[in-house]
């Protein structure tokens, strides 16, 4: 592993691409990164600190935790209140608050809530608990969606008859189109997410440039690939370019990895899906098909959850937009810090309000 | 003992229990004042001062690769009383069973707790057994307590760190929790390492005669090093500054808390210490941290300045500064 990514890590390098973007970087632009994973690693890193001052910096709606809407919280917990149910996650979602209680809450009140790595402990989990319905709740980009639904293929081929998913998966290309046109929003370039491009590849991204003629780079999360992708961004902007590259050669294929888009389209179908902040989005959700409605959670565990309700002063959703800085909400580290959060952008591990938390100084006494 | 599994009945205080603690506990630790079974171990106590800690071991699963709680109940309390520059000598065990745990199991816990305690040099000279309803434990809670003899004058404290001084750190971090992690149910990932789980008392007696100046100890357990170097930035009112290059942290670790979305700052350490001295003696104290056992993956750290006091940075190897956080909560591992 070291082998593999210490060359990304290599502050020389790093030094010549700063010094390069310096040169390239003449003119103001804000460049927008989408995942939730970039914002992490340029926080950790302090790359910010070694930016142009030409150069803004913008994190985008890519933390999948962050986006998940208030409603779509609260009818996972609902689901997780239902008699018999074992509800399985990822770790990220146990914190988030969502209208009124959070998964880390009701677990604390007794429901059993239970946080595995990947889908296919939650597929253990109802084999060692025949007399439960597990449900596992699905929540990613195109990232996680394929692990999702293979893990639906696994449990059929298994035969169980106990597990279901609860399908909160949402798409990112169609989100970025909604951002584009935003009359709030001002972005010069995007930074497009590395993990999700290896799943769908290039072409899904096209429209940005080709439609819009906002520059877009793919790239990974080492330091260098996030200088890189910034460095091909400003070079795209000085020659008056607007394309897709991708800095992210050794993990990204220009059509992406066909099976797994394979493996998404067989489970699920694209449906509405709501973002925080910015609404519903058609067609960026993923419904599980009605041929798997075995392994849906919403047929096997109907819930009515009730109505959700935004927390008031909570800004996570023009910050997932771009349109304020995590600093510059009234609650960031005063109200809200990720101890008591009061939205998902505070505590998710991607979140950008916790990355700005963690690792800066900004918007502290 | 006829069962092979713990009846509440062994916390009773009749016969049954009578024979758990004369057929397991007194095979597995044979101290001659513990076999003595009075109510207080009467010692005899080498220095005109003490030190004395406590703490209770919970964790789940009670075995994992490098060691057991057992382990940790008695390497964790020799390090917290090594801290304070004291010699530790005397322990005193607990333990919470859970009904229907393998007595197996007690066993081997004792076994190894027995071998710790030897290779820290100190004896296990009382105890105490209660047994819980099944579902209400899981399966063992230890707590052990113990004193060290205490050197006349010496007196180390979180709070004693000084501008201009030196942070060193005594292997590399985050062994312990990821050991642990790997093994735990709903979590598949395996790797190859081990706890590093270790007593630390030879290695501080080396410190403290190679660095006489000092200003303390600290072992970096839950919370990690940020959670330390953050208590000791506020206790000393100082800001501590860390190159994240100098940090030691194994590949496997390194990559194992990447993928789970933990900051490796934060993975908890119980084989690993922490010593702030001046920095005339930063040198002598390092020489002898890596000639002590388990210190051979020492290094220099970091550094102490006056403000902004209570802040602890991490420089990045890009020349740029970041803070370095405290937990917040559990480690959750990430979803992408």
């Amino acid at each position: 592993m070291s082998d593999l990514v210490s060359g990304f890590r290599d502050p020389d390098v790093a030094r010549r691409i700063i010094d390069e973007l310096q040169r390239v970087a003449t003119r103001p632009c804000k460049l927008m990164e989408v995942c939730g994973t970039h914002t992490m690693a340029i926080a950790k890193n302090g790359l910010r600190d070694v930016m142009p001052q030409t150069v803004k910096l913008l994190s985008g709606p890519g933390c999948p935790v962050c986006v998940t809407a208030n409603a779509e919280i609260d009818m996972a917990i609902e689901v997780g209140r239902q008699p018999g149910v074992i509800l399985t996650t990822f770790g990220d979602m146990i914190k988030v608050p969502g209208s009124y209680s959070s998964l880390s809450q009701e677990k604390a009140d007794g429901r059993d809530v239970r946080i595995v790595y990947s889908p296919l402990d939650s597929l253990t989990i109802a084999e060692n608990n025949p007399d439960k319905h597990v449900v596992f709740l699905g929540v990613g980009f195109e990232t996680t969606a394929p692990a999702v639904a293979l893990t639906i293929r696994e449990a059929a081929s298994r035969g169980l008859e106990n597990w279901s998913a609860l399908s909160l998966h949402k798409t990112v290309p169609a989100a970025l189109e909604a951002l584009v046109n935003d009359p709030d929003v001002q972005i010069n370039g995007f930074i497009l997410p590395g993990h999700v491009s290896t799943i769908i590849g290039v072409e899904p991204y096209l429209f940005l440039a080709e439609k819009y003629s906002v520059p877009c780079v793919i790239t990974g999360f080492e330091p260098v690939d996030v200088l890189q992708g910034v460095y091909m961004l400003a070079k795209q902007l000085a020659d008056g370019r607007a394309e897709v590259e991708i800095a992210y050669k050794r993990a990204v294929m220009q059509d992406g990895n066909p099976a797994a888009v394979a493996a998404m389209n067989e489970m699920f179908e694209a449906t509405d899906a709501e973002w925080r902040g910015i609404g519903v989005i058609p067609g960026t959700g993923l419904a599980i098909r009605p041929e798997f409605a075995r392994y849906d959670a919403t047929k096997r565990v109907p819930v009515t959850p009730p109505e959700p309700r935004e927390i008031k002063g909570c800004q996570c959703g023009d910050v997932l937009r771009g349109v304020v800085l995590p600093y510059e909400c009234k609650l960031f580290g005063k109200g809200c810090t990720p101890e008591h959060p009061i939205g998902p952008c505070m505590v998710s591990s991607e979140g950008s309000c916790a990355a700005y938390y963690r690792y800066t100084d900004y918007g502290k006494a | 003992m006829r069962q092979d599994r713990i009846l509440l009945a062994h916390g009773s205080g009749g016969t049954m229990m009578r024979e758990l603690i004369e057929d397991v506990f007194m095979a597995g630790f044979a101290d001659d004042v513990l076999m003595r079974m009075d109510d207080a171990a009467a010692l005899d106590f080498p220095a005109p001062r003490l030190a004395i800690s406590t703490d209770t071991y919970v964790v789940n699963p009670l075995f994992f690769p490098g060691g057991d709680i057992g382990r940790l109940a008695i390497c964790g309390t020799v390090n917290d009383i090594a801290t304070s520059g004291a010699t530790p000598l005397y322990l005193s065990v607990g333990f919470v069973l859970e009904e229907g745990m393998p007595v197996e199991d007690l066993r081997r816990i004792l076994v190894s707790m027995r071998d710790a305690a030897a290779e820290a040099g100190v004896r296990i000279v009382t105890g105490d057994t209660k047994v819980v309803e099944k579902g209400h434990g899981d399966g063992c809670y230890i707590n052990t307590a113990g004193v060290g003899a205490l050197a006349e004058g010496l007196d180390l404290s979180g709070s004693h760190c000084k501008p201009g001084d030196v942070v060193l750190l005594s292997g590399t971090l985050g062994d312990h929790g990821i050991a642990v992690i790997s093994t735990r149910e709903g979590l598949s990932f395996s790797t190859d390492i081990q706890t590093d789980a270790a007593p630390l008392n030879a290695l501080i007696a080396a410190v403290l005669e190679a660095a006489p100046d000092v200003r303390c100890f600290r072992d970096p357990t839950r919370g990690g090093l940020a959670s330390t170097l953050n208590e000791l930035a506020s206790a000393s009112e100082v800001s501590i500054t860390v190159e994240e290059s100098s940090v030691p942290v194994l590949d496997q670790v390194r990559g194992a808390s990447e993928m789970l979305g933990y900051d490796v700052f934060q993975v908890a350490n119980e084989g690993k210490m922490v010593a702030v001295v001046p920095a005339e003696q930063a040198e002598a104290a390092l020489n002898a941290m890596r000639n002590a056992p388990y210190g051979s993956a020492a290094a220099i750290i970091g550094t102490v300045a006056e403000s902004p006091a209570g802040k602890v940075y991490v420089k990045t190897p890009f020349g740029a500064t970041r803070i370095m956080d405290m937990l917040v909560g559990e480690q959750l591992p990430r979803i992408c």
